[in-house]
């Protein structure tokens, strides 16, 4: 009995934070068309529901509706299976973001690690649908998003070094509370900026969007999705968005740290805080695709490999000879 | 690479200022009419649905004179006529198959007696083919509804017919 109780509370704990995701991912789908629509003067999606808001809702009771066509040459489980691992990884990550000092899913001391890893495996679900859709287009999409989210996973890999350095753990509690005093994105503003960038690569948003490129690829390996397993890459696609933003302020921006300890901002409860700085990276991430045109892929890979990696390497040696001379070390 | 150059690529300087740019642009009002809801002004001479006109006294302004049907580059237009008691020529049948129409106009410039004209009504989506098949009571009422609106565009372009 005492078994099915922890059980039924476990559930109720993951419902009550993966609903809200849900529920956000659709409300940023909204901003991101709205802001986009706003930088062109145009108004976007405005008429189901107050401003818009249910206009995602809608679509989905819409792709939910279509028709589901599995492509006859297709390597039918994969086809199936990829959308559902996309969806799930981008899900899973979520367990262990920690919305304020109790508020946490999983807090696991190995926290980021577990982050970067189910963020690394987010390419698979691309590779394995643009694969098994068994076309050309799908296929290079997903050899072009192979190629990109594994040398930009390698210089966010080496900024999470950076800010492991200054905080002497793995835990994303941890991490937090190191930057009760300074935000990191102070002393490590460029390692932000490479951070953010990367994340746009990572998550394929333009100007990175090359494994979709619809003026190349058609949708890349979207291409042979229709109704519901379009509509779950999709909806992966912004939860990964949604998590990237996450990790960018828990690591560089205090996450559930209000900016100053005085009263009108420390009243204010510390998830509030999370998710505004979660909102201002997003609206930068959909201010980024209304104003920069798309990388060529050679130059993608130039950015990756040769300037990004060599430059946090370089921060690595930097923070680390710094930390040392001035004994400033976490743990001693 | 110059100085110059390198610096701006280093601070992103081009970057933000597009970013300071689009932030401008938020705020700017909206080139774009909230459709459904608000309408964009439509010019008299505008070439939308179908209509056949009466004159005041409620007789049918078409004569049956088959220009229309003729000159019509789609052929649309399926018209037969008869001789009515009275000894005038009307037409017992005027359909216009409203998916074959490319509203090109030819019809109502054809038209001597200004019937058959083309409204300002754009909005006439139909959920299946038949209805837009439409036929003498169709645009007669077409005619009638619109009326006003169909004088005041023909006065208002009479200086150039």
């Amino acid at each position: 009995m005492a078994e099915l109780f922890i059980f039924f509370e476990q559930i109720y704990r993951i419902l009550f934070l993966l609903i809200p995701v849900l529920v956000s991912v659709a409300m940023i789908v909204w901003l991101d068309r709205r802001v986009w629509a706003f930088v062109q003067k145009r108004r976007g999606p405005n008429v189901v529901g107050p401003f818009g808001l249910f206009q995602t809702l809608a679509d989905a009771l819409k792709y939910i509706f279509k028709e589901i066509i599995i492509p006859a040459s297709s390597n039918k489980v994969i086809f199936i299976l990829a959308p559902i691992v996309t969806m799930t990884l981008a899900l899973i990550a979520w367990a262990v973001i920690p919305f304020s000092e109790t508020f946490v899913l999983a807090d696991i001391n190995v926290g980021i690690l577990y982050l970067f890893a189910v963020s690394s495996l987010g390419v698979y679900g691309i590779i394995m649908g643009g694969w098994a859709s068994n076309s050309k287009y799908p296929f290079l999409g997903a050899i072009r998003s192979a190629a990109q989210m594994v040398s930009y996973e390698v210089s966010i890999g080496v900024i999470i070094i950076n800010v492991l350095l200054c905080v002497g753990s793995l835990n994303l509690s941890d991490i937090v509370l190191a930057q009760k005093d300074l935000w990191f994105v102070i002393p490590l503003f460029p390692m932000f900026i490479i951070f953010f960038i990367s994340a746009l690569a990572e998550t394929n948003r333009p100007p990175f969007d090359l494994p979709e490129a619809e003026a190349e690829l058609v949708a890349g390996y979207q291409t042979e999705y229709s109704g519901m397993m379009y509509a779950m890459f999709w909806l992966g696609e912004y939860a990964n968005i949604l998590l990237m933003c996450a990790m960018g302020s828990i690591l560089f921006l205090g996450g559930w740290l209000s900016p100053i300890d005085l009263f009108p901002f420390n009243v204010i409860p510390a998830p509030i805080w999370l998710i505004l700085k979660i909102l201002f990276l997003f609206i930068l991430f959909a201010l980024i695709k209304a104003i920069v045109p798309r990388y060529r892929y050679d130059q993608l890979m130039k950015l990756g490999w040769k300037i990004f990696l060599p430059f946090s390497l370089i921060y690595v040696v930097l923070t680390a000879s710094f930390l040392m001379y001035f004994d400033l070390l976490p743990g001693n | 690479m110059s100085l110059v150059r390198f610096f701006k690529t280093i601070f992103m300087i081009d970057f933000l200022t597009g970013l300071i740019m689009a932030i401008k642009e938020i705020f700017k009002p909206k080139k774009t009419i909230n459709y459904p809801f608000e309408k964009g002004s439509i010019s008299p001479r505008a070439r939308g649905e179908h209509a056949l006109r009466r004159y005041p006294n409620g007789e049918e302004r078409c004569i049956a004179c088959k220009l229309c049907e003729a000159v019509c580059p789609a052929q649309a237009i399926t018209i037969e006529s008869s001789e009515r008691e009275d000894g005038s020529r009307k037409t017992t049948r005027y359909d216009i198959d409203m998916l074959k129409c490319i509203y090109c106009g030819l019809c109502e410039q054809s038209c001597p007696v200004d019937a058959i004209v083309q409204g300002p009504n754009f909005e006439f989506a139909t959920e299946t083919r038949e209805e837009l098949y439409y036929n003498k009571e169709k645009l007669l009422e077409n005619g009638d509804r619109w009326e006003n609106i169909l004088a005041a565009n023909i006065n208002a372009d009479s200086s150039h017919r």
